[in-house]
């Protein structure tokens, strides 16, 4: 019996399925992508990175970055905050809403996760809120009221609070370790690499991801800093020096505007200077290129600006992400 | 047929450089670009894939196509320039990755202008794979020669839509990586297999001298992996649309079914006694699920008449060995792409040891059994050292074991640490640096372990030219000896 044929097209079979399944749908959809609207300010997004950072996209590639560095924020789900925004003319209805609210008996999900790590304390207490707390918060509008929340619970405050004549907004926040590990405001998802080739998002993280750098380091001279000596920043890291993306030589009349400023114990001999090669500039253009940040309609984001945020007692998950989490902390346990 | 053996040498010293690469990737930090380790971890990565791993599988492949089929291999020129050519090809590329020409796609780095030498190659050895299977004398098939006639055709589909869609004309974005993962499941989850599987099902019953326990069970995984293997590569997270990582993961969960086929038939065949006693299959299935009652039993065969065959044979242990690391490689897919939904495993450690087993830990070591079982029988020679082959059958399994249980130790610990935000990240990888310096040891075994191969394997070259040398230099000194005798 002469099973050849059938085999072939068995195969064949087979291996088309999948073809069509991975290659041929991921390329109607995904790759027909066009560029798409921010949900906040209508931006277009993504747009093409400048010319020195598609460079450097090169230059990351060419080194194996992504060998050892992923570009994929992760995030395992997104919670409600409930934030009031205009206050509205009935403050004597509002500022009770606001009170039950906020001492209410239905505990967040944050605080429920709270409870839920540390059993041998005894379940977190609602934070006190009193009226001139109320009045407080309602000075500085728009505020967060309660955050961590779901969206039935979500709903169920601006319910609360509109009744009592004010006005309040749902956003929402993305978490997740990734997340709260200050890496990203939301998931990576594939309009962010919409103009990049190739696209690298990495398979491991031997270092950190890289997804948002541009995002928590925005300054090109420390990346060169970085680049040509990481251990300027972190005792402990495993990440090798770039030395040869960096020129050594004298001194001339005067030193060069783009010569690295490295304290003594990285500097070089007296007389030379490290100047960054073009390769170097170009990488630190791409990295400080890196954020991926806008709220879109597949990755919905409200986050907490700064300011507002940083007024807010509570903690959540839309804690701004602080820019030198990376580098700058560093406890050696 | 000869020809697979001038290959083997190639592929061996393909492999030396391998391993030299080896001990630079882990903690070297050389000034030079071209050591960075991003360009000589890539090189490795590709000099084992496709230096050692292709091309042995390839070699194997054409023999059992012309064992299996009672016929010569066709057209072996078709072979030598093939081999040429592939060989040619990847050491350009590796040139190419350590200039900094990569790719940037993790294991199809090699650079474009390599690849197109090296997809020649390969054409040309399998074209030579296709006719000897279309002439075979022996028309009824074995499951073997079902994968492996697969398995042929099957790389240069996938090889050629990665390198059209992602190097020649790049599809735009993030499709990119729907073609990557495509390419890289397809070549590790099911192209290894297909050719590994084909040697194990050929190799163990041929050297235990026992039938294959069931070659419709075998059909049945090869079925399996090829419908549901394809599918299994797009991890959960990736900047994908969300039903691609779904049916990945409910593809991955369903590669449970030619595991369990697999490892029965492989189970049933080393220790089953005979197939009408087939009534405690379910007994011994469940046996054959827990990993690490396999791991324990299959190196070390329960006390009955087989235990002299499988210590005594090199080859069988190697195989042995492979099968069950393959049995892990996928127990272990399926364990990070089911807990990876709700707990992040992904992006860690565990990576890179998922690879190590699949590729190393079954495909090579599947690969020194294949070889060291054909060599012998093609050359009409045997080993010079069988104690050298038994060193680096233990030096091999050693290396196996000391790279990926670290890793995989490194890739749970950071797993586990990378949960909780509160800790630093410097933090997680100083406490993953101990167990990557233990698979440096590892790495060393490894080493080790290619040196005698290649020993090995030069030796048995060297006893088998040795004679053909000698009396071609006679016949050509006689020559000689002659015509001075003339005038």
């Amino acid at each position: 019996m002469n099973h050849g044929p059938l085999l072939f097209l068995a195969a064949f079979f087979a291996l088309a399925s999948s073809w069509c399944g991975f290659v041929l749908a991921p390329q109607l959809q995904v790759g027909q992508m066009q560029q798409t609207n921010t949900l906040s300010g209508g931006a277009t997004y993504p747009v093409a990175r400048p010319g020195e950072a598609q460079q450097g996209l090169q230059v990351y590639r060419a080194n194996g970055c992504a060998s050892c560095h992923s570009q994929q924020v992760r995030q395992s789900g997104t919670v409600c905050d409930v934030v009031l925004t205009e206050a509205g003319t009935n403050q004597a209805a509002l500022i009770p809403a606001l009170v039950t609210l906020k001492c209410g008996t239905i505990p967040t999900q944050a605080e429920q996760r709270a409870a839920a790590t540390a059993k041998d304390k005894p379940p977190a207490r609602l934070q006190e809120f009193s009226e001139p707390g109320a009045r407080d918060l309602l000075a500085h509008l728009p505020q967060p009221v309660r955050q961590g929340l779901t969206r039935e619970e979500a709903n169920a405050d601006v319910k609360a609070l509109t009744a009592a004549g004010a006005k309040a907004s749902i956003w929402i926040v993305p978490v997740g370790p990734d997340i709260s590990r200050g890496w990203g405001r939301r998931r990576t998802v594939a309009e962010d690499f919409l103009f990049d080739y190739p696209v690298m998002p990495g398979v491991q993280r031997v270092g950190p991801d890289l997804a948002n750098v541009g995002l928590r380091l925005p300054d090109a001279s420390w990346h060169l800093r970085h680049l040509y000596a990481p251990r300027l920043y972190e005792k402990g890291s495993t990440m090798p020096p770039y030395r040869f993306l960096f020129e050594k030589r004298k001194i001339g009349k005067e030193p060069s505007p783009e010569a690295l400023a490295l304290p003594a114990e990285f500097a070089p001999e007296a007389g030379l200077e490290i100047v960054p090669k073009q390769a170097a500039k170009a990488l630190a253009a791409y990295l400080t290129s890196l954020r991926a940040d806008a709220p879109l309609f597949v990755a919905p984001l409200v986050a907490a600006s700064p300011t507002t945020a940083a007024a807010t007692n509570a903690p959540g998950a839309s804690e701004p992400v602080s820019t030198h989490a990376v580098p700058t902390t560093a406890p050696t346990k | 047929m000869f020809f697979c053996s001038a290959c083997w040498l190639v592929l061996a010293s393909a492999f030396a450089l391998i391993s030299s690469i080896k001990f630079h990737s882990p903690s070297f930090l050389a000034d030079s670009a071209c050591l960075t380790y991003g360009r000589v971890h890539t090189a490795y990565l590709n000099c084992l894939l496709y230096g050692f791993c292709l091309q042995a599988g390839l070699g194997v492949a054409l023999w059992l196509l012309a064992r299996l089929g009672q016929t010569p291999l066709a057209q072996p020129w078709l072979v030598i320039v093939g081999t040429l050519l592939w060989n040619a090809g990847i050491k350009l590329g590796v040139l190419g990755i350590l200039r900094g020409d990569g790719t940037g796609f993790e294991y199809l780095d090699i650079p474009g202008y390599a690849a197109w030498i090296t997809i020649l190659g390969y054409l040309l050895i399998g074209l030579s794979g296709v006719l000897t299977f279309h002439q075979r004398c022996e028309l009824r098939l074995f499951v073997s020669q079902w994968f492996i006639f697969t398995a042929l055709f099957w790389f240069p589909w996938i090889y050629a839509t990665a390198e059209l869609l992602l190097v020649k004309f790049p599809v735009r974005g993030a499709a990119q990586v729907a073609v990557w993962a495509y390419y890289n499941t397809n070549l590790s989850t099911v192209w290894l297999p297909l050719v590994g599987l084909a040697a194990i099902f050929y190799f163990i019953p041929k050297l235990t001298q026992r039938d294959l326990h069931s070659g419709y069970l075998a059909l049945f995984a090869f079925w399996m992996l090829i419908l549901f293997g394809g599918w299994t590569g797009i991890t959960h997270g990736a900047p994908l649309p969300a039903w691609m990582p779904a049916i990945s993961t409910v593809a991955t969960m369903l590669l449970a079914v030619p595991l369990l086929a697999v490892a029965l038939n492989v189970h049933l065949t080393l220790y089953g006694k005979s197939w009408h006693r087939s009534a405690d299959i379910p007994v011994r299935g469940a046996a054959v699920t827990e990993p690490a009652d396999r791991n324990v039993r299959a190196p070390m065969p329960p006390p009955d008449e087989l235990r002299p065959s499988l210590r005594a044979n090199a080859p069988l242990q190697f195989i042995t060995v492979g099968a069950v690391a393959l049995v892990l490689a996928w127990l272990m897919k399926m364990i990070c792409a089911g807990v990876d939904v709700a707990y992040p495993l992904n992006l860690t450690w565990l990576t890179p040891a998922r690879e190590q087993l699949n590729s190393y830990g079954f495909f090579s070591l599947v690969m020194f059994g294949a070889i060291y079982a054909i060599l012998p029988r093609l050359t009409q020679t045997e080993f010079p050292s069988p104690r050298l082959v038994r060193a680096h059958f233990w030096l091999a399994l050693l290396g196996v074991l000391l790279t990926v249980v670290p890793l995989a130790g490194a890739g749970i610990v950071e797993a586990l640490r990378m949960h909780d935000p509160d800790v630093p990240f410097v933090a997680i990888v100083k406490s993953t640096l101990p167990f990557l310096r233990a698979s440096t040891t590892g790495d060393l075994f490894l080493a080790f372990g290619h040196v005698i191969f290649l020993i090995n394997v030069a030796g048995l070259a060297v006893r088998f030219y040795r004679p053909r040398v000698a009396g071609a230099y006679a016949d050509a000194t006689a020559d000689l000896s002659l015509s001075e005798a003339q005038p």
